[in-house]
């Protein structure tokens, strides 16, 4: 400020017109540039997968469905289990987005409608989908088959997660229309097979195998075998009574053939940009 | 009632400053018949300090503004199934509704139109371009409700002389406006979605509470200790657009010369003071103007006018009736 001091009156706290046009001028350009560097900070969660995302069904390729999503919830309200809820800020530009966390309540299609895909308005969860099994949230995967009781031959009796879960599931001989608390329902198998007996799908999607010799196996072992059905809903991931889960949903991952883990979507990126 | 032009008028919502004029032959008529008529200032003082503790349109206003908002909470909390949604986007009844700025920023970025978004937008331009665009602001958005708060606490601090007002200039708007959507397009994602107190808030209305309050507090504490009403004034696109789009909305504040007493406490209340530019004495180019298209119509100078001269109409209803 020193190249143009007022000449009459050297000590005045006030500034002259022009003084105070100037620091306007410069206020508003410090005010534009400060926000837009929030672009790249809200960026650096996406960039760096900071979290994988199980999408609602029809999601868009994570990319895309996060620039498409106007995130308003509709999807949220219209889902009859609550199974979809939305990122925080911790997201970047994720924040707002909705994402299952199958674990806590998975998506167990009792819509029966894909209700959340008619609610979005933007397309962001595909109106091309016109079915369940056309759905690929991502592919079940047995993480830790250690903590699989099919595969120590063990059986299951009581509540899968327990009093204090509050995760509701749609047991159809029960209710055919509304799905009911989980903690309601106990179980009695001689050999544990939940994820296969609550998989919305069926047996395109998972079945009970005997566990191979070659990995172990004998009489009376079995493993859950996933298909190329597979959806990716994620109940398996939630009726698993081992603590943590012994299979889960790889989001966005791809069915990669029988007998092999599923291809992680990194993989499928790095592919799909191959292919453009 | 014509001048200015919606040009001109558009033009001092992109960030011009709004013009002087010579007046019109009636107008400077009533200019001459006011000379040493109009009540100085210490004359109106017990009718402007009356004036101060009228709150009839702000308590109105308020109470639209939660309800509007409750019903969106409603409709989820207790499955009333009324409006679905959130501000940017929702259903009312089952019909389409999404904020217009908002669309447009997803479609840049999907580079794809949705019919869906069309529908909800172009309604809502609709509605806004008859009720008077930015009455969106103060009527309805949950962001406006708690700046104002802020904006109390602000004038308090003001006055006690701690802090003072920074103008920054009302054309950054435009800037963010336009570089939000040419990121959106260049990007592929909307940078402003993820930045918008407002959506922050009314999701938070809805679905509960997130951690990105903290960011609505970040902008609330920069308007309360540094620049006043910052967001609304100066940043918000949304606000901008619905602007535009109620430029010729049949509801506005109308201003009356024959009854100003130009003492400028309407000024003081306004979050958008270049609006009232007109009651400042010898600006005033007809008897009878709108006060121009960047008005909330908030009602702040309609209730604390102490002679009248500012009010709400509905125009057009003359004549039909």
């Amino acid at each position: 400020m020193s190249e143009a001091p007022p000449p009459a009156k050297p000590a005045r706290p006030r500034l002259s017109r022009q003084q105070e046009q100037r620091r306007t001028i410069l206020r508003s350009a410090f005010l534009t540039v400060g926000l837009l560097l929030l672009q790249p900070l809200a960026a650096i969660p996406i960039v760096r997968r900071l979290r994988d995302r199980l999408r609602p069904p029809g999601a868009l390729e994570e990319t895309r469905f996060l620039g498409a999503c106007i995130k308003c919830g509709q999807c949220v309200q219209v889902c009859p289990v609550q199974a979809i809820v939305l990122a925080d800020a911790t997201e970047g530009f994720g924040i707002g987005v909705p994402y299952i966390d199958a674990r806590q309540q998975a998506c167990d299609f009792s819509c029966d409608a894909l209700s959340c895909i008619l609610a979005c308005p933007t397309g962001a969860l595909s109106h091309e989908l016109k079915a369940k099994e056309e759905v690929r949230i991502g592919v079940a995967r047995l993480a830790r088959p250690d903590a699989c009781l099919a595969r120590r031959g063990e059986p299951f009796r009581g509540l899968a997660r327990g009093n204090s879960f509050d995760g509701v599931l749609r047991y159809e001989e029960i209710d055919r229309w509304n799905a009911i608390p989980m903690r309601d329902h106990a179980y009695d198998r001689p050999v544990c097979d939940l994820c296969v007996i609550e998989c919305p799908i069926g047996e395109q999607a998972i079945r009970l195998a005997p566990l191979d010799p070659t990995d172990g196996g004998a009489e009376g072992l079995f493993t859950p075998d996933v298909h190329r059905g597979c959806v990716g809903c994620g109940v398996c991931e939630m009726v698993c009574p081992a603590e943590p889960a012994a299979i889960v949903v790889d989001a966005r991952a791809v069915f990669a053939g029988h007998g092999e883990e599923p291809r992680r979507h990194r993989d499928r990126d790095d592919a799909h940009e191959d292919d453009s | 009632m014509a001048a200015p032009g919606l040009l001109d008028q558009l033009a001092v919502v992109l960030g011009r400053a709004p013009r002087k004029r010579p007046p019109s032959p009636a107008a400077a008529a009533i200019a001459l018949a006011k000379r040493g008529k109009t009540p100085k200032k210490n004359e109106l003082l017990a009718e402007i300090g009356h004036a101060h503790g009228i709150h009839t349109w702000r308590n109105r206003r308020w109470a639209v503004l939660l309800g509007v908002n409750l019903l969106f909470t409603l409709s989820f909390w207790i499955d009333i199934q009324v409006l679905e949604g959130s501000l940017t986007a929702s259903r009312l009844l089952g019909f389409h509704l999404a904020d217009v700025y908002s669309s447009l920023l997803v479609m840049l970025a999907q580079r794809h139109v949705a019919v869906n978004l069309v529908i909800g937008a172009t309604t809502i331009a609709l509605f806004w371009g008859l009720v008077g665009g930015r009455s969106f602001c103060s009527w309805v958005c949950p962001y406006h409700l708690v700046a104002e708060w802020a904006e109390m606490l602000h004038l308090r601090l003001a006055r006690s002389g701690r802090i003072r007002d920074h103008g920054i200039h009302r054309g950054v708007r435009v800037v963010f406006w336009l570089v939000f959507a040419a990121l959106a397009f260049a990007t592929g994602q909307t940078l402003f979605l993820a930045l918008n107190p407002i959506g922050i808030l009314s999701r938070l209305l809805v679905y509960g509470p997130s951690l990105a309050l903290g960011w609505v507090v970040a902008i609330l504490l920069f308007e309360v200790l540094y620049a006043r009403r910052a967001w609304c004034r100066y940043v918000c696109p949304i606000g901008l657009t619905y602007g535009i789009l109620g430029a010729k909305a049949p509801v506005r504040v109308t201003y009356d010369l024959e009854v100003c007493a130009h003492e400028g406490e309407c000024r003081k209340v306004c979050e958008v003071p270049h609006v009232l530019d007109l009651t400042i004495k010898g600006r005033a180019e007809e008897p009878k103007l709108d006060v121009g298209p960047d008005c909330t119509r908030c009602g702040l100078c309609v209730d604390v006018c102490p002679t009248g001269a500012l009010r709400y109409e509905l125009k057009g209803v003359k004549r039909l009736l």
